[in-house]
């Protein structure tokens, strides 16, 4: 049975933009929490997916990463980063295999992913053989298995992405408290 | 945890490579302080129920005039839950190869090689793990030409 419409159809205005700020205070405090999240951490992107399977059996497609990016912290061998390519928006998710660092702090490492044969030179930029602190977007830190599959399959199927945010839209809006 | 080394330098391209033969013997156990463990000291509890694998690496620091610190990683191994824990590896060569950035390997006395392991949880925290004990081996002054390896 349809009761939803009729509760649309009941609300006065005054309830309905109670629905809406309600609505914003949830978007808000969501936003809030990633921003205060990205200050503590000190990474621009503190939480990330796994997407290729370079770094198997540790981390599968899919699987959740949580980064800190800790100016102080040192780049050692053995450590598991997310870093960038110049120019180009993955990230990706991959171990550091040699570390040169200068006395005055400048450091430059090697990466290689675990299921990988060969190292990531191949992956850097055009003439590019080192990886700076300036590429790093954080050490992972911790991680939870799967959870990330639902980015994935939002990226991979957009109808499934917007069906999503219908629902929830729905919802939020809907919802009366009594 | 011992590990025993012979060496041989070769220079290429102008950088420092370095070739190292090794034993390892170790036995992964993890005495997790202050906790209360119903089990007998004795029995490894590195592998608990959240742990689903190890990463194993030889890792080689040393100072250089170019770089005062470096870190190679020489060689590494994925131990899942279920391997046995203890290792016993006898001359082994390095995985990977052991380039300096620049020369630094040559005459070089104090190269430290320590086997540390990133524990994989099933879920949680990452930490890494550095073993105890160490050996530190010296390069010789003079390169060696085309050894097979």
């Amino acid at each position: 049975s349809l009761d939803f419409l009729d509760d649309v159809r009941r609300m006065n205005k005054r309830q309905l933009y109670y629905q809406v700020l309600n609505f914003a205070m949830i978007v808000s405090s969501a936003l809030m929490i990633w921003k205060g999240l990205i200050v503590v951490t000190g990474s621009e992107s503190p939480i990330v997916v796994v997407l290729s399977g370079s770094m198997e059996p540790a981390f599968h497609r899919g699987d959740l990463l949580f980064l800190t990016n800790f100016h102080d912290d040192p780049i050692r061998a053995g450590e598991i980063v997310v870093f960038k390519v110049e120019g180009r928006d993955i990230p990706i998710v991959h171990r550091v295999i040699k570390v040169h660092e200068k006395g005055n702090g400048n450091i430059k490492f090697l990466t290689k992913g675990d299921n990988n044969e060969v190292d990531d030179r191949g992956l850097y930029k055009e003439g590019q053989n080192w990886l700076e602190k300036k590429d790093v977007v954080g050490r992972a830190r911790g991680f939870l298995p799967y959870v990330g599959m639902v980015t994935i399959i939002m990226n991979d199927y957009p109808k499934f992405k917007y069906a999503l945010l219908a629902v929830m839209g729905a919802y939020v809006l809907l919802k009366r408290e009594s | 945890l011992r590990k025993n080394v012979e060496d041989f330098t070769g220079p290429r391209e102008r950088s420092d490579l370095g070739f190292v033969t090794f034993d390892i013997t170790a036995d992964i156990l993890n005495r997790k302080n202050g906790l209360q463990t119903f089990r007998n000291k004795n029995t490894s509890i590195i592998f608990d129920w959240n742990v689903k694998q190890l990463f194993l690496y030889l890792s080689a620091e040393y100072s250089t005039k170019n770089n005062a610190l470096n870190q190679v990683v020489l060689w590494d191994k994925i131990m899942l839950r279920g391997d046995n824990p203890r290792l016993s590896l006898k001359d082994m060569k390095s995985k990977y190869f052991f380039f300096d950035d620049g020369n630094g390997l040559k005459g070089n006395r104090n190269i430290t090689l320590t086997l540390s392991w990133n524990v994989v949880p099933n879920a949680g925290i990452l930490p890494l793990v550095t073993g105890s004990g160490h050996v530190s081996v010296p390069f010789p002054d003079t390169y060696e030409t085309t050894k097979s390896y």
